[in-house]
Parts: C-alpha cells; structure tokens; sequence
C-alpha cells in the first residue's frame, strides 16, 4: 500500500486518479460547494473528455487536476504526487513538469515569437533540451515553419497549435485542456482534435479534455458527464 | 530566456518604455549638470586665484566668501614691510547683481598687479590705463558679444573696453581698483575685498601664514594658496552640499514614481500574462525578478541617457553662457547618478512586482 492508501499497482494503471474530490469556495458570506465528491480514475495513455454543462464544476475540476487550485477535501493523485498536501510552491513546482495546459484563450505570451512561447515554459521549468522527437511533433502539428512569428502573426489554428507544443515540450504526465476548441472554426477544431487524438496515439501522451462540444468529446477515448458538482453515473 | 521575455516587454511598449527612460535620463542629467555646474564654477574661480601667482591669501573671514570692501587698504603696506613678503596687493571685488549674481568685477591697481605676477595675457587691445577702462575674459566677451572698443555699462558706469585677456586670471572683468573703489563707496577710508601676498620663498608659505595671523590678530585671516584653493570644492560649502542633496532626493522620487507608474501599468496591463507564467510554473519571485529586471533595463537605459544629456547640456551652456555658468564633465559622479537612478526604479518595482507576484493564477487568466 502507498502512503495515501491507493494500491500501486492502481497507481502505475491510473495516471490520475480522484477520489470523493470536494471543492467549496467562499464567496463573500456563502459557501459555494463547486465540487462535491468526484470520483475519477484515468488510465496512462488514455484520452477522456470531461463534459457537463456551464456551472457542473468542469473547470474547478480542471484547474484542481493542475494544480492551479487546492482541493478542500479528498484525494486527487496525479502520476503519483498527492495533490491534497501540497503547498503552493510545491503545487507550482508539480505544474511544471508534470501538466502541460491548453485553454480556450491559446494563452500564448504576445511578446514573443511561437518558438520562445515554447521555449519559456522549458525555461520556468528548468530544462534546457527539447524532446529528441520534438522537431516531429512541430511537424505533426504543422507549425515548424510557423515558430518565428508572434502570437498576432498566426491564425488562432495556429496559436492553439502552438499552445499544444508548448504544453508538452517537458513532456508532461497528462495534457489538460480546457475547451482547446471554443475559439476556433469547424476546420480548425477538427484538425486541433485530430492532432491531439494522434499525440494520444502515436506517443501515448495521456489527455484530459473539458469540452460541453459532444462532437469536440467524440475524439475522445472515453466521455464522463459532470452534473452538480459531481459525476454523473458514479 | 527571462531576459528577453524582459525585453520583449519592453520593446512591445516602447514609447512607454522610452519616455520612462527619458524621465529617468532627465534626473541623471540633472544630477550631473548641478554637480558639473558647481565643480565647474568652483575650478574656474580656483583656476583664476591660482593665476595671480599669490602665495598666501588675507581676508576678513575663515569661510570661503566674496566680501565687498571690508579690508582697510592701510594693511597693504602695512604688509609689504613684514619680513619674507616680496610683494603684497589688495583686489576689491564687486558682483554684479541681477542676472550675472555669480559674476564680479575685479578692481586692483593695474601697475602693481603687472608686477605682481606679470599681469594679463591679452588677447586683443591692451591692459587699462585710463580710469574707466575694463578689461574681460574671452568667456565673458564671447557670451555678450564684445569687441575691444565698445562701451561696457556696468554698476551704473560706463566703462571703456580696452582689451579682452585670456581667462584664467583674477577674474573675469578687471578694472582699475580706485575707479571702482570710488564707485562703490569704498574711497573714503579705502577698502578693498582681500589681500594677495607673493612670498621672496614661497617653501615658507606655511610659516609665515602662522607669522602673519599671529601677527594680525584676527582682524584678517592669511591662508595659503593651497588652502585657499582647496576652499573652492563642494564639501566647503555646506549649502550647496545640501542643495545637491536635495536635487539627489528629488531624482530618487521622480525615479520611484516614473517606474512604479510604467511598472503598475505594465501589471495592470499583463494580468492574463502574468497568469499564464504562474499557470506554466513561475513562482511569485519569478515574477517580482522579471519586473525588477524591467527596471533595472530602465534605469540603465535612463542613466545612459542621461549622460549624453548631460553632455548636450554642458556643450549648451558652454556656448550660450560661458562666462557665467562653467561646467565640467564628471565621470566620477556616473556610476553614483546611475546607482541613484537604480535605486528609485527598484523602489518603484517593489510594490507592482508584489501585486503581481500575489495574483491568482486563474482569475488571471480569466482576465480580460
């Protein structure tokens, strides 16, 4: 048994794995209860599409899976690190090397060129070589020749596709993305997904997707629907 | 790659970036103009003491002063006759007043100042010999466009410009001692301003700046060529040591405030970049460094600025006014004027960069 009661053999299968996850912010004098006990278990190399609709608790979810927000109660594990305990420094340290993000705003510095947006997320992170096969996965991602223009320079295809490379250039133990597809055109929404779909497959890397797009979630591996801060069937 | 994220930032808002630099340039040229000013006022003065070739000076106070008229000329001869003086000379200086506050009129017997140091170098007409002639420095002559001949109202009288000398002797404007002793109302009994003494071994000045003080009782005061000139520096003078204090405090604040408002801005500005970095792994402290490295940029580029100001207005005021402001460069001050700068941007990075460094990282990225 680990220190957190999973079995290891649970922890070498699921890469993430949540468990009676309770979320409660306080907004002025009420408690808002944003999550209230999920459940969740996603396997290494799998590909799964959060869905639910505005308010079910997607985002809490998502921003407590990176990191970005303390869980109030329960146990999240992401590729082995408890969550629960973690400081913010140590919350900001798990960050870089294990989540790589993509959201729905492509979030990409507008000072720098695609290739440092790239490069400063290596740089925060403390690693100074790229991938072996990081140059084929610009090409997959059809951005090779597109690295020395700024984030105004390229379509938002583009500008999220970038944002895609720069989340896994340290090669993160999952991909989270929120709504990667919310600010682009069917075309580009297809090719975005396509390309995550063959990172999935042809790399292995693990992808937890937010969408409320069923057709977004079809590219999926997997769909689970959140409803009221929980899960819905669990 | 910090570093260029900095400068990449600074680029993006270049106008920003380069009117901040230029207010900081501004406090760093004043800075160096006041202190080049003063240091350049003061040389000048020493430059012309030490050109009357005295070896010890007599004036009625301790403090480095310009007295009109408070010597009794009795004590000239009364000092010839003392053992080891070869030579002694009495100047009466006037200031102008009004506009030229800082420049004076130098009256002293043309015959007796020849022969003490060998008079003036002309540069054009000739030394006085009428009661009403005046002699100026090139300086003088260049800032108020004079030619030899011309008449020169000054304190009232019309004055005869005989001749323009080469500066760097007694003063800027020379004229013959009873004219402007008559004047001036310092005839009846005669007065004069200070007293020049020339030594027969000036090996002795020390001694006999002993010798005469001793002997003068306090009703004049001989120092030597040496401590004279060493009178003429910013440390002697307690007040323009305080107002140089005060223009250095008031560079730090307009420092402080022109960073902290580009750096507040640039904050306000950069809440969703800013929560991007956090979201990629960048803790609080890497946030604050990259804002004080913004800074740093800025006082930097502020004080290089400020230097080449300093020189474009040292070369203004050398040839608009050369006679009444002097001004040297000083490169001894650069480092202190750029440390001074430093100092109130880093001031002005603090709080913007803790206001930063304290964002949420999702209402940040939430930001429009």
């Amino acid at each position: 048994m680990s220190r957190d009661g999973l079995q290891n053999s649970d922890l070498d299968r699921f890469i993430i794995r949540v468990r009676d996850l309770r979320k409660t912010y306080r907004v002025g004098e009420v408690d808002v209860h944003a999550l209230r006990g999920v459940n969740l278990e996603v396997g290494r190399g799998e590909f799964l599409a959060v869905v639910g609709p505005s308010g079910s608790g997607k985002s809490t979810l998502f921003h407590i899976l990176g990191g970005l927000a303390p869980p109030t109660a329960g146990e999240v594990n992401i590729d082995g690190v408890d969550l629960l305990g973690l400081t913010e420094n140590e919350r900001t340290d798990m960050r870089k090397r294990k989540v790589g993000f993509v959201f729905q705003k492509y979030n990409l510095l507008p000072t720098l060129s695609a290739r440092d947006n790239i490069g400063i997320a290596q740089s925060l992170a403390g690693i100074t070589q790229q991938p072996s096969d990081f140059d084929e996965t610009l090409r997959t991602l059809g951005i090779y020749g597109r690295l020395d223009h700024k984030p105004r320079a390229l379509s938002g295809g583009e500008q999220q596709r970038v944002a895609i490379a720069r989340a896994l250039v340290n090669q993160p133990a999952i991909l989270l993305a929120d709504e990667p597809t919310g600010n682009l055109d069917t075309a580009n929404s297809d090719a975005v997904l396509g390309i995550m779909r063959q990172l999935n497959k042809t790399k292995g890397q693990t992808i937890l997707m937010i969408t409320h797009n069923p057709e977004a979630a079809a590219f999926a591996d997997r769909t689970v629907t959140m409803r009221d801060g929980r899960m819905e069937g669990a | 790659m910090i570093n260029k994220l900095v400068l990449e930032n600074l680029k993006h808002r270049w106008v920003r970036t380069f009117l901040c630099a230029l207010v900081v340039g501004v406090q760093v040229m004043s800075i160096l103009t006041l202190i080049g000013l003063s240091r350049g006022l003061l040389q000048d003065s020493a430059q012309r003491a030490k050109g009357t070739g005295a070896d010890i000076w007599l004036k009625p106070g301790a403090s480095f002063s310009i007295s009109t008229g408070q010597v009794n000329e009795k004590f000239v001869p009364f000092l010839r006759k003392q053992p080891h003086v070869a030579k002694a000379i009495g100047v009466l200086i006037v200031p102008l007043g009004g506009a030229e506050i800082l420049t004076t009129l130098n009256g002293v017997d043309i015959a007796e100042f020849k022969a003490f140091g060998g008079g003036f170098r002309m540069l054009q007409g000739k030394e006085p010999t009428d009661p009403n002639d005046l002699i100026v420095d090139e300086y003088y002559a260049q800032q108020h466009k004079l030619h030899v001949g011309q008449e020169v109202p000054l304190l009232k009288h019309p004055w005869h410009l005989s001749g323009i000398m080469q500066g760097g002797t007694l003063g800027r404007l020379v004229v013959p001692l009873r004219t402007l002793q008559l004047l001036t109302g310092n005839a009846e009994p005669a007065r004069i301003s200070q007293i020049l003494v020339k030594l027969d071994d000036p090996n002795r000045t020390v001694e006999e700046v002993k010798t005469l003080n001793d002997l003068l009782q306090g009703n004049l005061t001989a120092i030597s060529y040496r401590d004279f000139i060493g009178q003429f520096s910013i440390s002697n003078i307690p007040q323009l040591q305080a107002f140089i204090g005060v223009m250095t405090g008031m560079a730090v604040v307009v420092g402080f405030l022109v960073v902290f408002l580009a750096m507040y801005t640039a904050v306000l500005e950069r809440t969703r970049e800013i929560g991007i970095l956090k979201a990629l792994g960048a803790k609080p402290r890497v946030i604050v460094d990259i804002l004080v490295r913004e800074a740093i940029v800025l006082a930097v580029a502020g004080c290089l600025i400020g230097i080449v100001l300093a020189f474009a207005a040292k070369s203004l005021i050398m040839q608009l006014v050369p006679a009444s402001l002097q001004v040297v460069t000083v490169p001894d001050w650069w480092p202190i004027a750029g440390a001074i700068a430093l100092g109130g941007a880093l001031l002005g990075a603090i709080y913007p960069g803790l206001k930063a460094a304290r964002q949420d990282a999702i209402e940040a990225l939430a930001y429009e």
